[in-house]
């Protein structure tokens, strides 16, 4: 079976008038379908311009994207793409907010509304939908730009540190939830994360990246003995900490 | 509801009391700005044919309330000003998108635009006389040419200051440009686009009566021209007074509308 994203000898510079930065070199690796993957790196290493990268905001300098088989290009609404804030926008209401996705790509019909409303449901936002962003807590707003990623019914999402904004406590909850959410709907997903416990809590599999210019160091598959399997629970499975531990040192 | 504290009450009322003392203030100094004015007039201190007085300046308004001439004038002036107003903001939006959209074309721009907007505008007034004749059409024009340089230098300025992160979105979520400006840059900036119109207003007015002073057999500007040259100092004063009441009016009406957007924005 073809691997759902298909990194080839990706290689990025970013160009300026002082001068140019080489933020990726030579990388590749797959993700297949329904994976979770992390990626972890010291911090300036070039992890969002990957993100920036698989999701076609930036043009590959060398090397090639292939999402299903074909350039992501082509396949461009299959992405979703979570970025560090919610970036809800103050003067729509939660549910204006949700649909933005729709409507920018006219997809406003009763059957993408209707699983709107059900995903505000479930997710506990629908007594929301007519409240400002500035009304909800840290994590509601999260849970809303998730759907509103989610509305889209992307076959990869990437998370672009999506819990940084939030403090520790909503962090951990909402990191809960999100990676829930990204399970029932069968999603396959990319995250970006600092947070190297974040990263082993969610990920079945880890890539640990180089400092600039970013090559993969090391992939680190996650393979945790646990029954039920939540970043919260994954937390106490007693193979955590000897992940912990390897990560910190491929990266010190 | 919770019951309000002494110590609530208590900052409550001082609050009120300061805001009934600035009230009061100011009411007694226009009170004795008048009052003083008067006196000095009736006391031939001041040369009240110079000077006039305020009960000279009262008697011409209800002398000009009378023959309707107070209105006429009155209207013509407003009416000069909203439509130079609403051209502006036309002009000043459709521009500050274009360059928006084509920032090669605004960096192209950008020193002329600077100019223009330095220009004393009281300057080209006697060139649009000349090209565009003595009528309405001028005075719109000059009061459009006051404003629109600078209505769109801030726009634009707002329109870049747009958070990028917010415009990414935009993008991430498979939109365009387009989608970006409609769906992020204008609905973003009009408390900023509402406080330029704030100002507008009164370049406006500035515009339309320079306009009037050298190209108007109607209006403010043409009476406090008129007055002048005939040494009727009175009724120069008495349209300057209609003046400052016609800019409080714009403005607080600009004002209410800006409460009722944020009111409807943030509940």
């Amino acid at each position: 079976m073809k691997p759902l994203l298909e990194i080839r000898h990706l290689s990025y510079s970013y160009h300026s008038a002082a001068g140019e930065t080489y933020a990726l070199a030579d990388l590749s690796f797959q993700v297949e379908k329904g994976e979770f993957i992390a990626v972890v790196g010291p911090s300036g290493c070039g992890k969002s311009t990957l993100l920036s990268l698989i999701s076609g905001l930036l043009i590959p300098e060398q090397g090639e994207i292939l999402l299903s088989g074909a350039p992501v290009a082509v396949h461009k609404s299959a992405i979703g793409y979570m970025l560090q804030k919610d970036q809800l926008l103050e003067w729509r209401n939660i549910y204006q907010n949700v649909t933005l996705g729709l409507e920018i790509q006219h997809k406003m019909q009763p059957g993408n509304i209707q699983k709107i409303n059900q995903m505000l449901l479930d997710y506990g936002l629908f007594a929301f939908r007519n409240a400002k962003p500035s009304q909800l807590s840290g994590g509601m707003r999260q849970r809303a730009a998730l759907i509103r990623t989610l509305a889209l019914d992307p076959d990869l999402l990437l998370l672009d540190e999506p819990f940084s904004a939030l403090d520790y406590l909503t962090r951990i909850s909402v990191c809960d939830d999100i990676y829930c959410i990204l399970k029932k709907e069968k999603k396959t997903a990319v995250l970006v994360t600092h947070d190297l416990s974040e990263a082993i809590s969610v990920a079945d599999r880890i890539l640990v990246l180089t400092s600039r210019p970013a090559s993969i160091r090391r992939i680190i598959d996650i393979k945790l003995n646990i029954p039920e399997r939540t970043p919260l629970a994954s937390r106490n499975a007693p193979e955590f900490k000897n992940y912990f531990n390897q990560i910190w040192k491929e990266l010190t | 509801m919770l019951p309000i504290s002494k110590m609530q009450q208590t900052y409550l009322s001082q609050i009120r009391r300061h805001r009934y003392r600035i009230i009061l203030i100011r009411l007694f100094l226009i009170l004795a700005f008048l009052f003083l004015w008067e006196l000095s007039a009736q006391l031939h201190w001041i040369d009240s044919f110079i000077f006039s007085s305020p009960s000279r300046v009262c008697t011409m308004l209800w002398k000009m309330c009378q023959d309707y001439s107070l209105f006429y004038h009155t209207g013509i002036t407003l009416a000069e000003t909203l439509v130079s107003f609403f051209l502006t903001i036309l002009l000043g939006l459709g521009c500050s998108v274009l360059l928006w959209y084509q920032q090669s074309v605004s960096e192209v721009l950008e020193p002329y635009l600077v100019i223009l907007n330095s220009l004393p505008k009281s300057a080209l007034a006697p060139l649009l006389i000349v090209w565009l004749g003595a009528n309405t059409k001028t005075i719109i024009v000059a009061g459009i040419s006051v404003a629109i340089f600078g209505t769109i230098l801030n726009l634009y300025t707002s329109f870049l200051e747009m958070d990028p992160e917010k415009i990414k979105l935009i993008y991430t979520l498979n939109g365009t440009r387009k989608d970006a400006l409609f769906k992020v840059v204008i609905p973003g900036t009009i408390p900023l686009f509402i406080s330029i119109l704030k100002v507008n207003i009164g370049l406006c007015l500035v515009g339309v009566i320079i306009g009037e002073f050298i190209g108007s057999r109607m209006g403010l500007g043409y009476l406090i021209i008129y007055g002048s040259q005939t040494f009727q100092l009175t009724l120069v004063i008495t349209s300057i007074v209609i003046l400052c009441l016609i800019s409080l009016c714009l403005y607080l009406l600009l004002a209410a509308a800006e409460k009722t957007y944020q009111k409807r924005t943030v509940r």
